[in-house]
């Protein structure tokens, strides 16, 4: 139901140039769990460093595109430095088996939840059978 | 006064040796190392930053998804241990229901030295997107001094 859609593709924490554009920004995808529920699918990705004011989900001809512009929080000079916080982007393609008009989105620790439900024609059902 | 010793010498080039063998390689800029790694392996968990002003030494962690309430710092002298766990998903979900697992899971602990010493009274952390930041402010005794010399 979704399938990966990010422009060129690379492993899951390499560096990602959001397309051929001739912005200098860096992109990385960020890490995502996707599963399956009786509702629909249920999408985790680890956004650090992205405030809600920093996130921008789209959906759009099917496209599900998740932006996130991550920002240092910690004042001072740098002395020793392990990471670099780089801007987020990936993208996944979308079927017609998700109710694209009810997604819904939530950020909690740094950890983006979308809420994919199942189009009505998708969902499990339980056919009873008379017997006559 | 320090005396040089040449076994420190040896014992701190053993240690970015095994620094830059961890990391693998040298060809790693910060920029690749975003990554989340898992909470048991070889590799470091959280990544750090440090940052400093005059009375205070900052550490900024890569903690996203990680509970706030397991999260545990303690501080004693100038060595800094950090401890938590990162919860995943919930427990029900099924793994044949996995369209795709790429974020890890599980307890960390990692510990390291500062370079100077804290207050360890007055230690400050704070849990924002996903970032753990500590507020550790300098011990008296770490702080630069202004020494006047005095003309007789």
């Amino acid at each position: 139901m979704v399938a990966e859609k990010t422009v060129p593709q690379y492993g899951a924490d390499e560096e990602v140039r959001k397309e051929e554009t001739r912005s200098q920004e860096k992109y990385v995808t960020p890490a995502v769990d996707i599963y399956e529920t009786l509702e629909g699918l249920v999408v985790k990705a680890d956004l650090p460093g992205v405030a809600k004011d920093g996130l921008d989900l789209r959906v759009e001809n099917n496209l599900l595109t998740i932006r996130g512009r991550a920002g240092h929080a910690a004042p001072g000079e740098p002395l020793y430095r392990e990471y670099e916080l780089a801007h987020f982007f990936r993208q996944f393609e979308l079927n017609d088996k998700v109710d694209q008009l009810n997604i819904s989105a939530e950020l909690k620790n740094g950890v983006l939840t979308l809420k994919l439900p199942k189009a009505e024609e998708a969902k499990p059902r339980r056919i009873d059978v008379h017997v006559s | 006064m320090a005396h040089w010793n040449p076994f420190i010498e040896m014992e701190n080039l053993r240690r970015e040796v095994d620094r830059a063998f961890e990391e693998h390689g040298v060809a790693q800029g910060p920029l690749n190392r975003v990554a989340f790694l898992p909470a048991r392996g070889p590799r470091r968990y959280p990544l750090i930053n440090l940052l400093e002003d005059e009375e205070h030494l900052y550490i900024e962690a890569l903690t996203p998804g990680v509970d706030p309430d397991s999260l545990d710092v303690s501080v004693l002298r100038n060595r800094l241990t950090l401890s938590g766990e990162k919860t995943r998903i919930p427990a029900d979900v099924q793994p044949e229901a996995f369209h795709r697992s790429e974020r890890s899971a599980g307890k960390f602990v990692r510990t390291f030295d500062l370079p100077v010493e804290v207050a360890e009274e007055r230690i400050q952390a704070e849990y924002k997107n996903g970032l753990l930041i500590i507020t550790l402010p300098k011990a008296e005794k770490a702080k630069p001094r202004q020494v006047d010399v005095k003309v007789s």
